[in-house]
């Protein structure tokens, strides 16, 4: 037998190969799994956007839309969301004077039986919000005219509305209107009177006044230079898209600085006190024993503390001086009564690992407590911490958000998105936008922690892992 | 079993001095003192409300006296409304709130077996889809927000049907209980469906459903028989923390619907900082949740045998 027949075999020499143990593909650490699991995960995905968008929104955003969320813009109170609106100028103070028909007397000459209704009654320029100004042909006989304002349409003399003022004058044939107008459909009624009675005479204008703002006011706020200001013109308004609360105040510029509260406490509270329990959690399930006991002891009695009341309780012992805003009494308040859960659930992580069989190896070898419990425990609970850690993150801001609509939480003026809907939810009839903004961007929130942490938890989980 | 009770019950006791313990000090840390208000015009009437109060005893003798008279269930008087008595204010207002709570996790409990239960059943499929997108929604969103919907959607109702159907807010009739203890109870109801739904999917596919369908039993029969009573355990253990929920979630719904009872009261002391009555409140939520959440532990025991061998 020779080699030399190899080649007619079925067999050939298999070749020397470099690469023969290479692994096909690329090894993954936990982390990158993870990743890779939570990247399949439309909905944490999203979620994932959603947070990062919300930090955007918070860090970046007051660079964008640097209004101030203090400032009162008193031309749009309490404004929904709309596209920037245009104003007429008016002067700052009005200098209108009541005319006067000189061709007509005062006081009528006898005691009429009837009066005729006024003619001609018109608008005299533009109405807008500063001032309406009327003027009509006087009656014959009358000894001076009522006005009366609505908002809805009256049906003869029946429901006139609000008396505005009443002249005592036949010969007075025009009246201004500066009384908390706004940009609606007003009816005007004007009723003849003899000097002492109203008869049953009327006449209704329907006028709806232009948004106005005065001309002091627009070059005061920028909106246009003093030269090209003229009585008349039209300004554009500060534009607020979200609207404006009910002190004119810019709704999204409050919802930024209110989410840097909420987000704050939301974030940094949970950091702390998950942190805490770490520690905690981590020491009395290494050692356990006598010391386990005690330790956990004590933290059931914190968990048995009734939850909210014991918020209150605690922001009102902590205080908050004048000039405060409560946020640090609010983050105390939380850390010291919610580090007991991640404490409970860390001593249950590390009781388990700690009967692994590295960490006896790791024993044997000489290595203390300290390092066995950060460099060999705590790392493999990280899976879990992370999760709980993203849950505790919605819980907070609710908790926030809870405080400050019952007026216990942050201090006005300072906004949180809780003390925005406090606010909103009084004038939630006749205008939505001021609770919706808020209660909308707590539930988005919220919902995307939530979901995030759904996502992580089956994406961190080994058993998931294993299947692959 | 009774030497679990009894366990269980010191253990209680103890949890109940350690609530009132910390309520103390942390009403003694509170900035100012009670007096500070209007009333103590004068040095000497300052000096006269301190004795009666017994402000002017020493920390470790107020504490003290304090214990004693709450082991024998005296709270003391109101700050704010002189001649009235703490636990009469709790006796008024409690049974209000109580009503409400109990109605809330009756709806809450109810809703959510059946939700969780249809969702598990119809797995992935539309019924589960719609179900479990409001239940997230319902986690997803404040219940100050639901309660001021809640009463917007009454106000809408009535006007639609031009007459009231529904009492927009206070106390009396069933009409009055039902959408404050709806809007109550929605949170937990949104739990409860997620974690019936986890515990339905456990054990629908469990060996002696299989061998129950072997049998020739009818889906209704393994439905109520087999897996609906093994699906609800989880369900009743989380009862007790949700009562706890529940309540203190009462606040904003009794201030909301304009409800008499006593977490609206309390958020009022809060304000006005009567301080007997927030102690006494305290103290007394405290040991009726520490007391549920016992007395939910001993009926899970009932409900599983299995536990009370442990």
């Amino acid at each position: 037998m020779s080699l030399d027949h190899t080649n007619s075999l079925d067999f050939s020499w298999a070749q020397h190969r470099a690469d023969r143990e290479r692994i096909a593909r690329p090894s993954l650490s936990y982390w990158q799994d993870a990743w890779q699991r939570l990247k399949q995960n439309k909905r944490a995905l999203i979620s994932l956007y959603l947070v990062l968008a919300l930090g955007v929104f918070t860090l970046i955003g007051p660079l964008l839309w640097t209004i101030d969320p203090s400032q009162q813009d008193l031309n749009q109170i309490s404004q929904a969301p709309a596209l920037a609106k245009t104003a007429v100028l008016v002067e700052d103070r009005s200098s209108w004077v009541v005319p006067i028909d000189q061709n007509h007397p005062e006081v009528p000459l006898g005691y009429p039986d009837t009066l005729d209704p006024v003619g001609e009654l018109q608008t005299e320029g533009d109405p807008t919000i500063h001032y309406v100004r009327l003027t009509w042909r006087p009656v014959v006989d009358a000894g001076g005219y009522a006005i009366y304002r609505n908002t809805s349409a009256p049906e003869g003399l029946v429901n006139l509305g609000l008396p505005l003022a009443t002249l005592n004058g036949g010969n007075l044939v025009g009246f201004e209107d500066r009384l908390n107008l706004k940009s609606e459909p007003y009816y005007y009624s004007i009723v003849t009177t003899d000097g002492y009675d109203e008869f049953e005479a009327v006449s209704t204008i329907i006028v709806t006044p232009r948004q106005s703002i005065k001309r002091s006011e627009a070059i005061d706020r920028g909106l246009v230079s003093a030269d090209s200001a003229e009585i008349g013109g039209e300004v554009t308004l500060s534009f607020h898209p979200f609207g404006t609360d009910y002190l004119g105040r810019d709704m999204l510029a409050r919802l930024m600085e209110g989410a840097r509260v909420s987000l704050f406490i939301g974030l940094v509270a949970p950091l702390i006190y998950v942190f805490i329990g770490i520690i905690y959690g981590g020491f009395a399930g290494y050692f356990g024993g006598h010391l386990d006991q005690v330790l956990m002891r004590f933290a059931d009695f914190v968990v048995a503390l009734p939850f909210l009341l014991f918020m209150i309780l605690f922001k009102i012992a902590f205080g908050i001086g004048p000039g405060e805003n409560g946020i640090f009494p609010m983050l105390l308040a939380l850390i010291l009564l919610l580090w007991p859960a991640t404490a409970r659930l860390v001593r249950g992580q590390v009781l388990q690992i700690r009967e692994q069989g590295y960490i006896e190896a790791a024993r044997l070898l000489g290595a203390s407590p300290s390092y066995i419990i950060f460099r060999h425990i705590l790392p493999n609970t990280v899976g879990v911490i992370l999760v709980t850690l993203t849950f505790a993150v919605p819980s907070a801001i609710f908790t926030e958000a809870f405080l400050s609509f019952i007026g216990m939480g942050v201090a006005p003026p300072t906004p949180s998105w809780g003390s925005m809907c406090n606010e909103g939810v009084k004038t939630m009839l006749s205008h939505p936008h001021e609770l919706f903004f808020p209660a909308l961007f707590i539930s988005i929130t919220v919902l995307a922690f939530n979901l995030l942490g759904d996502g992580l938890s089956e994406a961190l989980d080994s058993k998931m892992r294993a299947r692959g | 079993m009774g030497r679990y009770i009894l366990e269980r019950l010191i253990g209680g006791i103890i949890t109940v001095w350690f609530i009132a313990t910390a309520t103390f000090f942390a009403m003694h840390a509170v900035p100012g003192d009670p007096l500070m208000n209007e009333k103590a015009a004068t040095p000497e009437i300052r000096a006269n409300l301190a004795r009666q109060y017994g402000l002017d005893r020493p920390l470790a003798e107020q504490y003290l006296l304090f214990l004693s008279n709450m082991a024998k269930g005296d709270f003391g008087i109101s700050f704010t409304q002189q001649n009235r008595r703490v636990n009469d204010i709790i006796k008024d207002h409690f049974p209000v709130s109580a009503l409400l709570g109990v109605l809330a996790i009756t709806i809450a409990a109810a809703g959510g077996v059946v939700w969780g239960a249809i969702t598990a059943l119809y797995r992935n499929r539309l019924p589960d889809i719609i179900i479990m997108s409001l239940v997230i929604l319902c986690i997803s969103v404040p219940s100050f927000v639901f309660a001021a919907l809640g009463q917007l959607a009454l106000v809408g109702l009535n006007q639609w049907f031009g007459v009231s159907v529904l009492p927009v807010a206070g106390w009396g009739t069933l009409a009055h209980m039902l959408m404050p203890a709806l809007v109550l109870g929605l949170g937990t109801m949104a739990l409860l469906t997620r974690l019936m739904r986890s515990s339905m999917l456990d054990v629908i596919n469990e060996d002696y459903v299989r061998t129950a369908k072997a049998k020739g039993l009818s889906k209704t029969r393994i439905f109520t028989h087999h897996q609906l009573r093994n699906a609800i355990l989880p369900v009743v253990t989380v009862l007790g923390p949700q009562v706890a929920a529940i309540t203190t979630g009462g606040f904003v719904v009794e201030m909301i619907f304009a409800i008499p009872g006593l977490g609206r009261y309390f958020v009022q002391a809060v304000q006005q900082l009567d301080y007997t009555v927030i102690m006494g409140t305290t103290v007394f939520y405290g040991a009726f949740l520490v007391l549920m959440v016992i007395v939910v532990d001993i009926l899970y025991g009932f409900i599983d045998p299995r536990v009370r061998l442990r």
